[in-house]
């Protein structure tokens, strides 16, 4: 579904990504950002950073979506299926409220897990929040009135994101790859009209990112593939005391053990965005939300 | 800048492992306290541990394990005698320091150990998992500094994950040495130290809860959070005190030096942990 891939990342979608600056509007304002080679910089890591976690996250719950569209096909062996597995061992896990719903909020909870900035997560809420309401109208999906039942405030963004995608029709590494894409695109639309840049020049420096937007994506979606985590334990991004595959009881982890993939998902993190993300909510006059 | 010390060792694998119990009236007892060179430990107080290095390094190719365990009702404390030095090593692999701490209900632990400082050349992985009951208190220092003076980082992936109960609380991962990462104003700027603390436990908030500004937004309160869980950040220069989603605090601090980054996580920390 590539066409729906396009209008899923277009900036025309009205879902209120156009009033996200993510990080620029602080960064200019202190000084950080002055001109096209800042910004390539700054461009660069939040791809390498929170681009990576956003698109890994969505194509999980694109991954999970997708899994939940396809659940009148018994062949294919679900997502939710075996993360209901993994996660029916420990007591404590048992009794809740069953899959999807459970699922959506597992997978939002990795999310926060990942955002340790309050004014980041309640960005990604916000931005999640009325994409979720725009995208229920354009692709009705029950895809989509789940994850609205499953996490009312907001999932975040990028959860919202690969749920959309699912909707959508668009497979995971779609999902990514419309992550990586919006991760840089809105930042250097915002520059543009902060420091009044030549946007062919912005849009060069998108250019110049293009194939880096490809690759995150690609890593990101590797990661989040769950036959990943759970048959491939040596690549994950934590390393693996054992090379040798000798299994020691004694670094065996319930907290880690079960859901493989999604906890082994990257968690890049990027200082500076968070502490902009903060400056930026006590600055006074903001054109941008975040 | 100075060539990394010729070590003809080979490449090492380590295991140690700390493990407290309750001993004769709720006192904390070192139950387990095994040292393997270069992971050398010492008791240092009546649950405080130094760890000593008793080599150079970690070099590349070494596999280094700590495992801790907090028994329930107990305290710990895990201390560093000094800075550890990241080098390369004789083989091109990486060096890899893997740290699993479990702590159990009403324990607590304390692990501040001094930075780690990535000499040129290195490649160098960190893991640190840690498992905690919900009431569970951990203080747990993080610092990274990007080569000695003068000097271009090595590489270094050093991953953090927290679950308190099998839910997530934290998973970061602070990357240094990679050309998308170094300069970029999104991520260190012109920093050349960056490190975290992570603070759980019951006081963790209040002197934080006197700077919230007003009533939480758009986040739920977890449940189980305490009530007085502040759900902004508080900033000071170049660091930044964070609520976490769940149970917890982040103070996330940049700095031009190994000196300053410690003033201003101590600064985070005090609001965090009074």
């Amino acid at each position: 579904m590539d066409a729906a891939l396009l209008l899923l990342a277009d900036s025309r979608l009205p879902a209120g990504g156009h009033a996200h600056s993510g990080g620029v509007e602080e960064a200019v304002r202190v000084g950080a950002v002055t001109g096209p080679d800042d910004l390539a910089r700054f461009l660069r890591g939040r791809l390498a950073t929170a681009g990576l976690v956003a698109a890994a996250l969505a194509a999980a719950a694109c991954e999970l979506g997708s899994s939940v569209i396809d659940a009148a096909a018994p062949a294919r062996r679900r997502p939710a299926d075996l993360a209901s597995e993994s996660t029916g061992g420990g007591p404590e896990r048992t009794g809740g409220p069953p899959e999807p719903i459970a699922l959506w909020r597992r997978l939002d909870a990795e999310a926060d897990a990942r955002t340790s900035s309050p004014a980041q997560r309640e960005a990604a809420r916000t931005q999640g929040r009325l994409l979720v309401r725009t995208a229920r109208r354009i692709w009705p999906s029950p895809v989509l009135e789940t994850l609205a039942g499953a996490v009312p405030e907001g999932a975040h963004h990028p959860i919202a994101l690969g749920a959309a995608a699912a909707a959508a029709g668009c497979d995971p590494g779609q999902a990514a790859l419309a992550a990586t894409y919006s991760s840089v695109t809105g930042p250097a639309t915002a520059a543009v009209r902060l420091l009044g840049l030549d946007p062919v020049t912005v849009h060069r420096l998108l250019a110049d990112l293009a194939p880096s937007l490809d690759e995150t994506a690609r890593a990101a979606h590797t990661a989040a593939r769950p036959e990943r985590g759970a048959a491939d334990p040596e690549s994950r991004w934590t390393p693996h005391p054992d090379g040798e595959g000798t299994a020691d009881p004694d670094l065996a982890d319930p907290g880690f053990a079960g859901d493989a993939w999604w906890a082994a998902l990257p968690a890049a993190a990027a200082p500076a965005l968070d502490l902009l993300a903060e400056n930026h909510l006590k600055a006074g006059t903001r054109l941008f939300v975040s | 800048m100075t060539a990394p010390p010729l070590d003809t060792r080979s490449s090492v694998r380590a295991h140690a492992a700390i493990r407290t119990e309750r001993g004769p009236g709720g006192r904390t007892r070192l139950e387990t306290l095994r040292s393997d060179p270069p992971l050398t430990l010492r008791q240092t107080g009546p649950d405080v541990v130094h760890l000593v290095s008793t080599a150079a390094g970690p070099l590349g190719g070494d596999r280094l394990v700590l495992d801790v365990a907090v028994a329930p009702g107990t305290t710990l404390e895990v201390r560093s005698i000094a800075s550890t030095l990241v080098l390369p090593g004789p083989c091109a692999a990486d060096s890899v320091m893997l740290v699993t701490a479990r702590v159990g209900a009403g324990a607590s632990l304390r692990f501040v150990p001094e930075p780690t400082v990535l000499a040129a050349g290195c490649s160098h992985r960190v893991a640190v998992r840690l498992s905690l009951a919900r009431d569970a208190a951990v203080f747990w220092r993080e610092e990274i500094v990007f080569g000695r003076h003068g000097e271009r980082p090595g590489r270094c992936r050093s991953r953090f994950d927290a679950v308190v109960d099998g839910t997530p609380l934290l998973r970061q991962e602070l990357v240094v040495g990679e050309p998308a990462m170094d300069g970029s104003p999104a991520v260190y700027g012109t920093a050349r130290c960056v490190g975290s603390t992570l603070v759980t436990g019951y006081g963790a908030f209040p002197a934080m809860h006197n700077h919230g500004d007003g009533p939480p937004r758009g986040e739920h309160a977890q449940a189980g959070a305490p009530e007085s869980a502040p759900r902004r950040a508080v900033l000071g220069d170049g660091c930044a005190v964070l609520p976490l989603a769940g149970p917890g605090v982040l103070v996330s601090a940049l700095a031009d030096d190994a000196v300053q980054l410690r003033e201003r996580l101590q600064w985070g920390e005090a609001l965090a942990a009074p």
